[in-house]
This record gives structure tokens, sequence and C-alpha cells, in this order.
């Protein structure tokens, strides 16, 4: 671990002053997993802003029947929030099937959206890796990379997100709100985490002095019929092989909306309009759900360890609908696959 | 006599643990301590070219950078750094010279005021290599393989009977290098005195082999050195060699004249030994009523450049199952690696995993019932020696877990069974292991108020020592437990071997026993000098310890107490100490034996595999404490799923380098992946084996489970998976 300076911010502004006056400072909330890349010689920040502090903790119903939630609240404690839990299982499944208890109860939400990928050549200094040096090659590409991208990769970069939340938030629509030198704006979740391509190393589009200050839900909730499936090679506290969350809206066994998402397969959460929109007007049904997922999984590509994945993918896209259109989501507590 | 020995007495150190009053080796504390970091070589092969260490030096709070080029004097004997467990070959030294044996190799140490800034200042280390052609594949150099000693010697004409079977499974199974991963990190606190003695409080299985070691290799008389090891949080084999660490911390307190603590990280202790990844080759023939006429078993090893580690992979097949012909062999393959070490049931825990893999392979070709397969090849005597069991009730083994897991509802077919959307498997398997006993001796010093101080160097490596060492010691004084203060893992204490193989219960229990003798043998002198004495003239045989007392075992109301015989002997306190060894009894063999019951439940589309009861049914003599004697097999069938389901220490060839050296990618069983888990204790009393019968519980729990759990997989999804860990990718279609 390097040496480094440590300032607490006493705003917001003042968060985005200290970060645009130092290139090599880095915010730090829950510290989940910027301690750990520290540790490891991954992670070297000149300076670290403590923004712990700031009051970005609410989560507040809007007028136009939205939810806001601000970047510091802790993973946990949004998972059992009673509008979460009402309004959005599927955001609440999807953080209780991530990481420990433990982490859940240091991890912020803003943290959550910036954590970095698990590739273990990333995380090995004495490795190349694009994502961690530039131009130094991409050592999974030939190596080690059965928990690697089939989707969206690039000759760069194989790597994943390893989160679990962003994936239930890029179902759901959310959009990620941001503030930096020029005032505040909004993106969606979806637009918020980059594909590879040349420029791996740039896992997302925040601004170098911006910060998201927190995450807004629309009204759609999908609070009947959703599942959040996570596959992963022990039965807790392991990144996915492939997770799975799906949200439908039914009139009858009709489909009248429909949104799923993929983790551990992709740079980012990975969606497809194409496959959602396939879903609209039919009945919900195994082979629709199989078009859809052979829809969602268009153009993957595997390497040498992870070809399983589009099969297994394909399968737990049809279970995860399964799940949701019969109302009999995944228990995050069972130690069984439902 | 058997107030406290057979029942589930809890721990005796179990509060101290709790509280956190145990002190473990990285938490003694001493005056001006200074902190240790170590840095490591990031190739597997070569020599360090330079070695540049001025920017770390000017770190503030930086003392010194120790390397191979300005450390203290070392041993340059290889016998100086050879071991009591050490295999055949010339142990590692680390900060010995300029040349890199391994990727994680320990190349210097940071030695600063606190840890972060050492941690820091070790960053700024500049190294420079000459790398040299490396490899670390086992399998791509399988072909360099060379034949060791003969682990059991051939019968027959196993090659020739076996091509001729009638019934005939050959395959190969591979076992990944796994790692230990014990909760305590590796870390020793070297404290310097004034005088320049050392008292060294390290993690280890065995406090005399460090302190033997240390003396060696700084060349140091034995007072100058002491060595301790008070509580030790999980080991399984990693701590019976003295690891790098101690060597580190002697040299910064050598070297400084200061205390010195180094605490490895959980990543660097994966440059420490591992079980060594074995192909397995097992080959058996059989009649079609199932009887054996031939086993063949041929491992394949990795072991490091520079020691020859070896363990009995095989072999096994000769005590468990009747066989005419058999031919078995070891092989090593020399790589560019740190060397293996034990780990829990070594050479058991993978070989017969392949051997009762083989067999459930085996009674699918024959189309007989697994466990009638094993019972037609049951052997009362151990075939390499033709020598019978001291005891052997594996058959009640098989029939009380068969039982209790309800097997004779088994559908033999596979696919055959399901709940819900999973395929249901039922699978078994045999365990095996040994009976050892080593010299240990105790010292008893009964105080006349009626307490008694029990100490040994033993270690208690979280398995229970102390508690079994109080309970045995009441039992044989006579005094409640609460009276028993039990002292452990110093090495100015009575003599020890490691503890390991799981051969400490017996050893020490016997040792206590036979100090407890000497210190009724002193009771009664004194008792006997009593005026009118209920025991004058009474045999020593004829006498026992109870209630406070010393009595004739023919008439225990004829007694005299402690109390008494010792105020009117005139002495304070009786102190005793005795070492205890085991009679040679070329006339028996002695193993531990279980048999295992696993179910498995597979989701049929997705691959998800969930061992959802276990049933281990052990036969290990008796049992000295239920509770955690139960906790010993519990603990070695959830590290058996972990060893089919989940564990594999990953290397990329292509750098000779462990890619998942941390526990978060290298998955070991959680909370969710474990179910219901039935330990029986079968009875097996033993008048061969020592006085009370004491077999030993620590290696049995894990052999076997692995493969009854992938004989269940099979069963469940017609699938035969040879290659562990089963990881769903394997098994999906």
């Amino acid at each position: 671990m390097n040496n480094f300076q440590y300032a607490r911010a006493t705003d917001v502004a003042d968060a985005i002053r200290l970060l645009a006056a130092d290139p090599g400072a880095k915010l730090i909330a829950g510290g989940t997993n910027l301690i750990d890349l520290m540790k490891e010689n991954v992670e070297r920040p000149s300076r670290l802003i403590d923004i712990s502090r700031l009051p970005l903790r609410k989560v507040e119903e809007t007028a136009d029947g939205s939810l806001r939630i601000g970047a510091l609240v802790p993973n946990s404690d949004l998972a059992y929030h009673p509008l979460i839990e009402q309004r959005y299982p599927l955001l609440a499944s999807a953080i209780l099937a991530g990481a420990s208890a433990q982490l859940r109860n240091m991890a912020s939400v803003g943290g959550n959206l910036m954590q970095r990928t698990r590739c273990v050549y990333f995380y090995d200094t004495a490795t190349p890796c694009n994502k961690r040096r530039p131009s130094s090659g991409c050592s999974a590409m030939d190596g080690l990379n059965r928990n690697h991208a089939i989707l969206g990769t690039s000759a760069a970069c194989i790597a994943t997100n390893p989160s679990d939340m962003s994936v239930a938030l890029a179902a759901l629509g959310a959009l990620v709100h941001i503030a930096g030198r020029s005032g505040e704006r909004t993106i969606a979740l979806t637009d918020f985490h980059r594909l590879p391509g040349d420029t791996p190393h740039v896992d997302t589009n925040l601004g170098t002095s911006e910060i998201i200050t927190g995450i807004e839900l629309p009204a759609r909730g999908f609070a009947q019929n959703y599942s959040y499936l996570k596959i992963r090679d022990r039965m807790s506290y392991a990144f996915a092989l492939v997770s799975v969350a799906a949200a439908l809206e039914l009139e009858g066994n009709a489909i009248s909306g429909a949104r799923m998402a993929l983790g551990g397969v992709a740079h980012k959460p990975w969606r497809s309009l194409e496959a959602e929109a396939a879903l609209r007007g039919q009945a919900a049904t195994p082979d629709h759900f199989s078009r859809a997922a052979d829809l969602l999984l268009q153009g993957a590509t595997t390497r040498s360890h992870n070809g399983f994945k589009v099969e297994l993918a394909r399968r737990a896209i049809v279970r995860t609908l399964t799940q949701a259109a019969n109302a009999t989501p995944q228990s995050q507590a069972h130690k069984k696959i439902a | 006599m058997n107030a406290y020995i057979g029942t589930p007495t809890s721990r005796v150190d179990g509060r101290a643990k709790v509280t956190g009053a145990a002190k473990y080796a990285g938490e003694f504390p001493a005056d001006g301590l200074l902190h240790g970091f170590v840095v490591e070589a990031t190739i597997p092969c070569g020599r360090i070219a330079r070695l540049d260490t001025s920017a770390a030096l000017q770190v503030k709070g930086v003392l010194d950078v120790l390397t191979h080029a300005n450390r203290p004097p070392l041993a340059d004997k290889d016998e100086a750094w050879r071991d009591e467990v050490a295999p055949e070959g010339s142990p590692f030294r680390p900060l010995y010279d300029d040349t890199v044996k391994f990727n994680g190799q320990p190349i210097a140490l940071v030695v600063a005021e606190d840890w972060e800034t050492a941690k820091f200042a070790a960053t700024l280390v500049r190294v420079e290599y000459e790398q040299r052609g490396f490899a670390t594949d086992l399998e791509g150099e399988r072909g360099k393989a060379a034949e060791m000693d003969k682990p059991h010697k051939p019968r027959g004409d196993a090659a020739a009977t076996l091509a001729q079977a009638r019934v005939r499974h050959e395959a190969e199974y591979v076992i990944p290098t796994e790692h230990h991963n014990p909760m305590e990190l590796y870390a020793t606190t070297a404290i310097w005195d004034s005088n320049g003695k050392l008292t060294i409080y390290d993690k280890t299985q065995g406090v005399q082999n460090v302190h033997k070691f240390l003396c060696g290799v700084f060349d140091k008389k034995p007072d100058d050195i002491r060595v301790a090891s008070p509580y030790v949080g999980g080991a399984f084999g990693s701590g019976l060699r003295p690891q790098y660490q101690v060597v580190l911390a002697t040299l910064g307190a050598l070297a400084l004249k200061r205390s010195v603590r180094v605490v490895l990280t959980r990543q660097q202790m994966y440059g420490l030994g591992y079980r060594p990844m074995t192909i397995e080759r097992v080959g058996l023939g059989a009649k079609s009523d199932g009887t054996l006429d031939a086993v063949t078993h041929e491992a394949i090893a990795v072991t490091s450049r520079y020691e020859d580690f070896a363990r009995n992979d095989t072999g096994w097949a000769e005590q468990l199952y009747s066989s005419p012909n058999s031919r078995f062999s070891h092989k090593l393959v020399h790589l560019d690696v740190s060397t293996p070490c034990d780990m829990r049931a070594p050479g058991a825990a993978s070989g017969v995993c392949a051997l009762e893999c083989a067999m459930d392979e085996l009674s699918v070709a024959l189309k007989l019932d697994p466990i009638e397969l094993r019972l037609k090849c049951y052997s009362d005597r151990d075939q390499s020696e033709n020598l019978p069991y001291t005891s052997k009730q594996l058959r009640e083994c098989y029939a009380r877990g068969a039982d209790a897991f309800g097997w004779s509802r088994r559908n033999p077919a596979p696919r055959s069974m399901r709940d819900g959307k999973e395929l249901v498997g039922w699978g078994m398997a045999t365990g095996v292991w040994e009976a050892l006993q080593m010299p240990v001796a105790v010292r008893i010093v009964l105080t006349s108020n009626g307490h008694a101080e029990v100490s040994c160097a033993a270690s208690d490596i979280g398995t229970g020592t102390y508690t079994i060492v109080a309970q045995v010691a009441a039992d044989a004084l006579g005094l409640p437990i609460e009276n028993i203060s039990v002292r452990l893992a110093d090495s100015t204490l009575p003599q020890a071997p490691v503890e390991g193989g799981s051969w400490m219960a017996a050893s020490s229990a016997h040792a206590v026993l036979a100090a407890a003798e000497e210190v009724r043998k002193e009771l009664l002198r004194l008792a006997g000098k009593i005026h009118g004495s209920p025991l004058a003239g009474a045999e020593l045989a004829d006498t026992v310890l109870t209630d406070g007392s010393i009595a004739r075992a023919s008439d225990n109301r004829r007694a005299v107490s402690i109390a008494d015989a010792m105020r009117h002997g005139g002495v304070e306190r009786i102190e005793k100490e005795k070492l205890n060894q085991f009679g040679e009894d070329k006339k028996h063999a002695r193993n531990t034996h279980s048999a295992v019951f696993a179910e498995v439940k597979v989701d049929e589309l997705l691959g998800v595999i969930r061992v959802t009861r276990v049933v281990s049914a052990i036969a290990a003599g008796r049992i000295l404490n239920t509770k955690t004697g139960r906790s010993q097999i519990m603990g070695g069938v959830v590290w058996g799923i972990g060893m089919a389901l989940h564990e594999e220490t990953v290397m990329d060839h292509r750098f000779g380098r462990i890619m998942n050296a941390n526990i978060a990618e290298y998955h070991i069983p959680v909370n969710a992946d474990v179910h219901d888990i039935d330990v029986i204790f079968v009875d097996e009393p033993d008048a061969h084996i020592n006085a009370l019968g004491i077999k030993g519980l620590g290696e049995i729990g894990i052999v076997g489970v692995p493969a009854a759990i992938a004989n269940a997989v099979y069963h469940a999804t017609g699938k035969r998976i040879r290659r562990f860990p089963i990881t769903l990718d394997k098994v999906l279609d």
C-alpha cells in the first residue's frame, strides 16, 4: 500500500473541489473494494477524500412516484428498506445475493456502482493487464478466463463487472445522479458503465471530478413478477458466473412489460431492448423465454474456459423468467436454487 | 477413574478463546517492537540480478531492509535446515542467496517501527531478475515423473491379472493443488531480551521442532532461544515444519537487537506448503462375483526442485481390500514451485478419493451395490504385512452408516431419483487412516490443596489437546477437572513431537497416565508412612487416585486423602515427569476407518450441486471426548465437501504464479454449502493398541468424503467427474 493524503469532504461541493485539485485523488465511502485494491497496490491514490459523512443517506419518494436513493445509503440498509422491499423487491434480492452481510453493511450504493473487476490478472501487479496498465496486454485472453465476459468484449479486455446490485438497477431502468464542477446531471445506469473497447482502464462514464450523489428508481417497480438468480461456484459469498435479473408485467398469462439484465457476462450489466421487446405481447411460456434468452445472448463470444457460460446463461434466463412469471422469486436466504 | 474420559467435556480453553484472552503468535506485546514485511519474488525461477533498497530505507520509520546481501549469518549446511519432519533434499533457506526457486519466495524483509510503514516501504524495493526457463505444470511435465521408493511391496502379477480380469476398471483421477488456509495468519513475534536471548512466539504445530531448527540455523545454544505457541488458530499440517517467517523474524531481531514481529498476509501464505496436485491412476480387476483379482494404483505428484515431498497416496487398497495381486507406485515431478507439505490426511485424502471413486465405478460395472462390493473385498488383515488389526469395526461402520442414511432405499440406476428440479444422488465411500502414537513426556505438579498442573511441549492446534489432557489427568489423579491446569506448547516443557498424523491424543493421554502413575507411587509412599495407614503394605497395582484420595483399588473405603498424605510426608508439592514410550507391536496393524454416505442434489438444468446430507460412521477406538471428537469429524466432512466441490489452487503456468491466492477466489465451503452432517462413533474396543484404546481422530474425518460426494454426483447425473473439484460447468450437459 502506498502512502496517501487523507481529507474529509465537508459537503458535495467540497468533495468536487478536492477531486479537481488532485488528479490522483479517489473518493472513499465504505472502502470495501478500494482498500482491497490499495492493499494489492492496484490502486495507488495520492489522496483519499472521505465522503462517508456527507448527507447522502436518504431514501425519498418524489412527487412523480419515483424513488431517490442517496449515494451513501449502505447496501444492507437499502436491501431492508421498507420502500425497497415493497416496491422494488428485485433490487433488494440482488443486493442480498452479493458479498456478505459484513460487506453489505459497509458498502455504499455509490461505491457499489464503482466496483472494479475481479479479474485475477487485474489484481496481480506482476502480470500484464490492460485495465490496470494500459497497453501492457490482456493476460486473461489466453489465460485463466473461466469467469470472464462473453458479451461486449474487446480485443483489449474480457473482464466482467462484479456487481449484483447494478444488474437489478439496469433492469429497473435506474438513473444515476451525478454532480460535478459544471453542475448536476443524470444518466441512465445502462450508460454509466462502459464496454472495454480500447480503453478498458476506464470503467465508467463518470467524469474525473464528478461524484455520484444518488440513484433514482422510476415508479415501475415490477414488484409482482420478478426474480434475481445468481449462479456461482458456491451457494454464497462468490461472484456470479452468471446472474439474471428478470421483471415482468403480466395481464393474465400475457406479457405486457419485460425487463432482463445479466451479470457476470460483460463489462457492464447486460440488457437487450430487442430481447425485451420480443417478449411483449407474448404468452409467458418457456418457448418465448428461450427465444428471448437467445436474443439477449446474441453475439456471445467465448474463450478457452468460459464456453459453458452461454448455455448456462440461456438456461438461467429461462429459469429466472419462469420464477418471475410464477411469482416465486429466488430466495437469497435459502440454501437452494428454486 | 472415568468421570471425564469419554464424555462430551466442553473445551477448557473455550472461554479464553471466545473472550480474546487466548494470545496467538502475532499478538504478544514487547517493548520497542518492530514490524517486518516480506518482499516476495515475482518470478518462479532465476536469480536476483539487482536489489535496490535505497528508496525503502529513506522512508521515515524504516530501520533496515534485510536481504541475502546484508543479513546476519545463517547456517550453510543442509543438516541445520532439516527439521524433524523435513523430506529428503535441501531445505529452502530464506534470504540465503540470490537464487529464486519459486514465485512468492521471500527475498527481503523490510523492518520498520510500524507495520503500515514496513508494508509501504516494501513497495519501494526495486528488484531486477535474471529469469531462467521454468516449468510449473504437472500435467505438461508428467513424462518426467520419477519413481519413489515403493510405498507397499507388489504382490503377484498385478499387470497381467488386471489385463485378463473378467471385469476391469481403469481410470485417472486428478486432484488439484490445495492450500490449508487456516484462519490464523502465519506469524512470529521474536522478543529480544537485554542479554541477547530470544523468546519466539510462533505459529507452529511443534515448538521443540522449531526450537531445534532455530538453534541449528542461527548456531545458538538451546538456552539462548525459547519457542512458545500457546494457541494455534488452525494449521492442518501447514505448521508441521518451521515456516519462513520464523527465520525472518529471528533474523530481524538478531540484526537489529530489537524485538521483531512478522505477520504474513493471506496472499503470502500461498507461498508456503500445500497439498500437492496429483494424477492418480487406479486399476481394479474383479471376478464377476465382485471379488478382486488385482489392484494397481499409481500416483504422480508435484514436488519442488529442492525437496522430494512424497506421501502414501497409494497402498491404502492393500489395507482396505483383499486382492491376491497388487502393485503401487508413487512418482514425483520436480517443478519450479515451493515444496508441498502435509495437509489433513496427507496422501489418504487424495489417494483414497481416487481409490473409492474407482471402487464405485467397478460396482457399476459389476452391477453390484457399492457396499456389497466392499464387503466382498473386506479384509480382516493388513495384506502388506499380513497382520491382523488391533481392532477393525469397518463392517459396523458400513452397517450403522447405511442404516442411519437409509441406503436400502437407494435405486441404483443413475438419474433415477429426483426432488423437483433437482436430481438426487446417493454415494458412499470408505475412509482409512493410521493410528499412530509417539513418545511424549508429561510433567505433573500436584500441590497439597489438590490442584495439579500438567505440562507438555505438545501443541493444541485447535483440536482440543488442552481439554483431553485435562480430562485424562482429572481421571488419573482422581480430581475434578477444575483443579487441573494445563500448560502446553513451550519448548522448555517436557518433550513432544510435532502435533500431526492424528497421534497426539493417544500419545499425550498415555504420557499423562504414566506421569500420574509416578505421582500415585509417591503418594502411596507418603501415605504408607502414616501410622496405622489404611494403605500400609498396599501394592501400587492395588491403588487408585479417586475423589481427592489415594485408595485401595480392591476396597476404596481404605483411603488417605492427598492432603493428609502430603502433610504427613512433609511435602507441599509432588513433581513428577515421565516419558511414555509405547511398546513395539509388530504383530498388529493399526488403523482407523470410516464409512461415509453422501446425498447430493443437482439442479438438472443449471448444474448447481448441493451436498444435502452426510453420514459419517467412524471406527477409531475409544473416543476421549465425544464433543470435540464430533467437531473434528464435522470439520473433516466440511473440508471434504470443499475438496469435492470447491477447492483448487489455480496457477497460470505462463507466469508460474498462483492466481487465486486469497479466500475470495480460493473457494472453501461457506455456511450455505453445508447442510445436515450426522457423525456416528461406532464402538470399537481395542485391547491391543494402548491402555485406553485410543486411536486419534484428526485425519479420518476428511478421508472418503470427496469420493462419497463424487459418487453421489455420478448417481444423480450419470456423469463421472474424475477431475476435482466438481464445479457446475463439469456436470452441465
